[in-house]
């Protein structure tokens, strides 16, 4: 991936306009060329690039003057903190009503659910941002429509999650950022609970004279779950890259808003650092879910057997 | 010799029952107008090949017959209750409880991801109100009795750590743990090799003898049934053909299709005589052809098997369901 | 448990002239009324796309027909002309209608040529990884998988990152997220396809690999194409219309919907809801009738391929 983005940072780019604010002066400029590596053969450039990518040297924003990273870095807690707060709402809303839509899928509750969570996926985000914007803040005036509310430092970092004015900054915007994956999460649940309740164990279960109530939490449950949690590790990857257009309704200053930002006054080095980190955090993310799936599997885990 | 009391109270006594599959083939006629019943403590074989309509009527006594298919009529009386339109909750109360089931595949009847512990423990508190720790030591007892040493060890365990039989006995455990009335058991042993299935029929009928349990043992196998069952019944294309005391049965069979099924079991072959095998296929249960169902595939058959023969009693607790029964031979 | 007859299929003799599988598709998709509702909806769009300018009070986008005095008019205001500005004005004094009827204009343009284009490069790619297999296969679904890995979003915008604003960019940048969806579902398509007698038999008459592709194996892979086309499109409405509210999508001069709404969005917190809301819905229409007759299509012929 990193290939990926050094050729289209250098190959298809200009890199000289890509890396170095054309606004300085030429000697300037000439110096740069040379320090960064321009006038190099282009395989020894990306050597120098991957060195220092890795070393965490992505170079200097030209909107802040400061290291690309750390200006990412400082807006990453509001990103993860409003990410966070979706994901959550979204299992928590989705699991149940997942489970609802399921168990009673002929009844029409089911068939409202999950029109309402097609919806959650088709219609694009900012629209329904907009939307909820209007509805929310201006028409019955509940919520604050833009910002971060007032922030609190726990360890260092600060959150807004622990004052009530952070709480209602934040609900709109991660409410509407928890559409996509709460319809997704519904989708999966239901289809889960509705392949589960064929099969032989639930019948088991039933004879064992268990209650519905049971069956359905303990014994479905914890089968469908092993597929859910890791295709919501999955989802919580995605939408750090969904965030953008959340944060950009919402003026939400994390990382998203700034990518936009930085796009539309083409600070490039915050681009390049913001494309490597999240590519990176993917992979990372990706990989922590298929090591989560081998652990929760009971089968897989102890695979042992004992005659 | 095998002749069971008549009961002193009568278990179960299925009349006319019969559960209908409504597909978009058709209205399948899996159970249709079967009548039995099962005494105190008596165990009844229900034997039939594949598609006979044997699980269900299970199914049928456990209220268990999902959609598509639902009882349509008759009557399923336990202890002179009758299940067919009871409450659900009446019905979850009793399962489990007083009427237990033992399914055929254990592999997918425990559930993989729960502890074995678990789902014993609840099949006890789904009943009654009790201690952890209480229920845990009954769980105990449990698995003594069927046969399972280190008791603590497998409970901590997960189903797949376990063998086949060893899974089983578990969930022939599992059904025992309340006592119950009536256990009706589902090919239990069909998927075990033959040594376990032995261990394991000895052991069912050990408990069922000490408890008093009534059983319906559903198997389309008749060495298994013949060991083990007081009285069997033989169901044909969702009918009951034939039943009566085990030894009278298989001794003198009536019912062509009761002789075809013994004459097909290889160990009851005198040796170099051909294996016999009985022609043809079931007929479909979505139309059924009138008269009897085995008409097609009988040699005996005629004209008069159009209408559908009547149960006669050939001798005292006997009884067949046949225009052209079999005359009595010596032994088979 | 219970035998059950083969009554399920159509009995004997094959389709008589009365009864072509073109009209029992018909009948079928006509059996759901939100799904034809849909369809004359969308038709309707469509036609408002193509003939709109006939009909519209101006071009907004030719500044010599925009009256500054009318600028800021709410709906159903009159003009200085005595015409009835049904949606209101902008700011600058464009007719809203007319902007939201050439805004779909654009908006579905767009959509469409990157789906096409998209479908073409993406067939061809699926067919041919199903056909010939082995490493071919193996090489392009790799691509694919990669592809698909990433948000469409990120994705987009990486690239418009890299390339900057305009239509073929915008267009190429739809092409990329979407093709690999198409080369996916035909490849699945095609691999089963592929075992079938009638390409054995194809293939035994020696025909060219081209021809027995193109010919005999395309056809049959196209029913699953046909529903993925018309949801992708919805989607490309929808990613292309985020794109322009962020302001790396569409350049001023060709406003899509997105870009309306994005435009309209600073004069909401004034009241002035008109703005964004008019082409919010008119997205939402656009979106929504699409996705329904995708989904009814999908179940008309999803039985149709077991069959």
């Amino acid at each position: 991936m990193s290939l990926v983005v050094f050729v289209g940072v250098y190959a298809i780019g200009n890199p000289i306009t890509v890396l170095i604010d054309p606004r300085a002066p030429q000697e300037a400029i000439q110096r740069a060329i040379h320090d960064l590596g321009l006038d190099r053969p282009l395989y020894e450039q990306y050597f120098f690039f991957l060195k220092n990518a890795l070393a965490g040297h992505l170079g200097n924003s030209f909107v802040f003057n400061e290291p690309a990273l750390w200006v990412i870095m400082q807006r990453f807690p509001a990103t993860l903190e409003l990410t966070l707060t979706a994901m959550v709402i979204a299992s928590v809303t989705g699991l149940p009503l997942g489970l609802i839509a399921g168990y009673w899928s002929d009844k029409p509750v089911s068939r409202v659910i999950m029109t309402g969570s097609i919806l959650g996926f088709i219609l694009p985000s900012f629209w329904v941002g907009l939307m909820l914007i209007i509805v929310f803040s201006i028409e019955l005036g509940y919520l604050p429509a833009t910002g971060r509310g007032a922030t609190v430092a726990i360890f260092g970092v600060e959150t807004s999650l622990l004052t009530l004015d952070g709480l209602r900054h934040i609900l709109l915007p991660a409410i509407n950022l928890s559409l996509f994956p709460m319809a997704l999460i519904i989708r999966l649940t239901r289809a889960g609970v509705r392949e589960h309740l064929q099969l032989d164990y639930v019948k088991y279960a039933r004879a064992k004279g268990l209650t519905n109530r049971r069956i359905l939490f303990t014994h479905v449950l914890k089968n469908i779950m092993i597929p859910v949690i890791t295709v919501m590790g999955l989802l919580f990857g995605l939408i750090i890259a969904f965030a953008v257009v959340t944060e950009s309704v919402f003026a939400w200053p994390g990382m998203g808003k700034l990518i936009i930002d930085s796009i539309t006054l083409l600070d490039r080095p915050v681009i390049v650092a913001y494309l490597l980190l999240t590519v990176g955090l993917f992979i990372v993310i990706n990989l922590v879910v298929d090591i989560l799936y081998s652990i929760l599997d009971p089968r897989v885990r102890l695979s042992e057997e004992t005659r | 010799m095998g002749r069971a009391e008549p009961g002193s109270e009568t278990t179960l006594a299925v009349e006319n029952l019969s559960t209908h599959f409504f597909t978009r083939a058709g209205v399948v006629k899996a159970v249709d107008g079967l009548s039995f019943t099962v005494a105190r403590g008596e165990v009844l074989g229900l034997v039939g090949e594949s598609g006979s309509g044997k699980t269900v009527t299970g199914f049928s006594i456990l209220g268990l017959v999902d959609p598509p298919g639902r009882v349509v009529s008759g009557r399923i009386l336990f202890k002179g209750e009758n299940l067919v339109g009871a409450k659900p909750e009446r019905l979850r109360s009793l399962r489990g409880a007083r009427i237990a089931m033992i399914f055929q595949d254990p592999a997918m009847t425990l559930n993989p991801v729960l502890r074995i512990d678990t789902q014993m423990i609840e099949a006890i508190t789904a009943h009654e109100r009790t201690t952890n720790e209480a229920a845990r030591e009954r769980c105990r007892e449990a698995l003594a009795m069927v046969g399972i040493a280190s008791p603590d060890e497998r409970l901590a365990a997960y189903p797949h750590q376990f063998s086949g039989g060893m899974r089983q006995r578990v969930t022939i455990a599992i059904a025992m743990l309340h006592k119950p009335d009536l256990i009706v058991a589902d090919e239990p042993t069909t998927a075990l090799d033959v040594t376990i299935q032995a261990q394991i029929l000895y052991e069912v009928r050990k408990l069922c003898r000490m408890t008093g349990t009534s059983m319906i043992w559903i198997s389309h196998d008749l060495t298994v049934v013949a060991g083990l069952a007081d009285r069997i019944a033989v169901m044909y294309a969702g009918r009951l053909v034939e039943h009566g005391a085990v030894d009278d049965v298989l001794d003198r069979p009536r019912h062509p299709y009761t002789r075809g099924l013994i004459d097909s079991v290889p160990s009851h072959n005198r040796r170099r005589k051909r294996l016999r095998q009985i022609s043809g296929m079931l007929p479909s249960l979505i139309d059924p052809p009138p008269g009897c169902g085995f008409r097609e595939r009988c040699s005996r058959s005629d004209a008069t098997c159009e209408a559908m023969p009547e149960f006669r009693e050939h001798e005292p607790g006997h009884w067949v369901r046949c225009f052209h029964p079999l005359a009595d031979e010596a032994g088979a | 448990m219970n035998e059950i007859v083969d009554g399920g299929r159509r009995a004997g003799a094959p389709a008589a002239d009365r009864d072509t599988p073109f009209r029992r598709f018909v009948a079928d998709f006509t059996a759901s009324r939100i799904a034809v509702a849909a369809l004359v909806t969308f038709v309707t769009i469509i036609l408002v796309a193509l003939l709109g300018p006939l009909f519209t009070l101006q071009n907004p986008y030719d500044l010599a027909q925009l009256n500054l005095w009318d600028s800021g008019l709410p709906p159903g205001a009159t003009g200085t002309d005595g015409q009835v500005y049904l949606l209101g004005t902008d700011d600058q004094g464009r007719d809203m209608v007319s902007a939201v009827v050439y805004g779909l204009r654009i908006s579905l343009g767009v959509a469409i040529s990157s789906g096409v284009i998209a479908v073409i490069i993406g067939t061809t790619a699926g067919i041919v990884a199903g056909y010939f297999g082995g490493r071919v296969d193996t090489l392009i679904m790799r691509v694919v998988d990669m592809q698909l890995a990433f948000p469409a979003v990120l994705v987009a915008l990486i690239l418009l990152a890299v390339l900057g604003r305009g239509v073929d960019k915008i267009i190429f940048a739809l092409i990329t997220v979407q093709w690999a969806y198409y080369a996916r579902t035909v490849r699945s398509s095609a691999v089963v396809e592929r075992r079938k007698d009638y390409i054995a038999a194809a293939r035994c008459l020696s025909l060219g690999a081209g021809r027995v592709i193109f010919h005999h194996l395309l056809p049959n892979c196209i029913a699953p194409l046909i529903v993925l086309a018309t949801i992708e499109v919805a989607s490309a409405v929808a990613l292309e219309a985020t794109l322009s509210f962020l302001g790396v999508g569409l350049p001023v001069t060709e406003p899509s919907l997105g870009l309306l709404i994005s435009n309209g969005y600073q004069y909401m917190l004034s009241g002035r809801y008109w703005l964004s809301f008019y082409p919010g819905v008119a997205l939402l229409i656009t979106i929504v009738s699409i996705n329904l007759v995708g989904d009814q299509l999908r179940d008309v012929l999803n039985p149709r391929l077991q069959e």
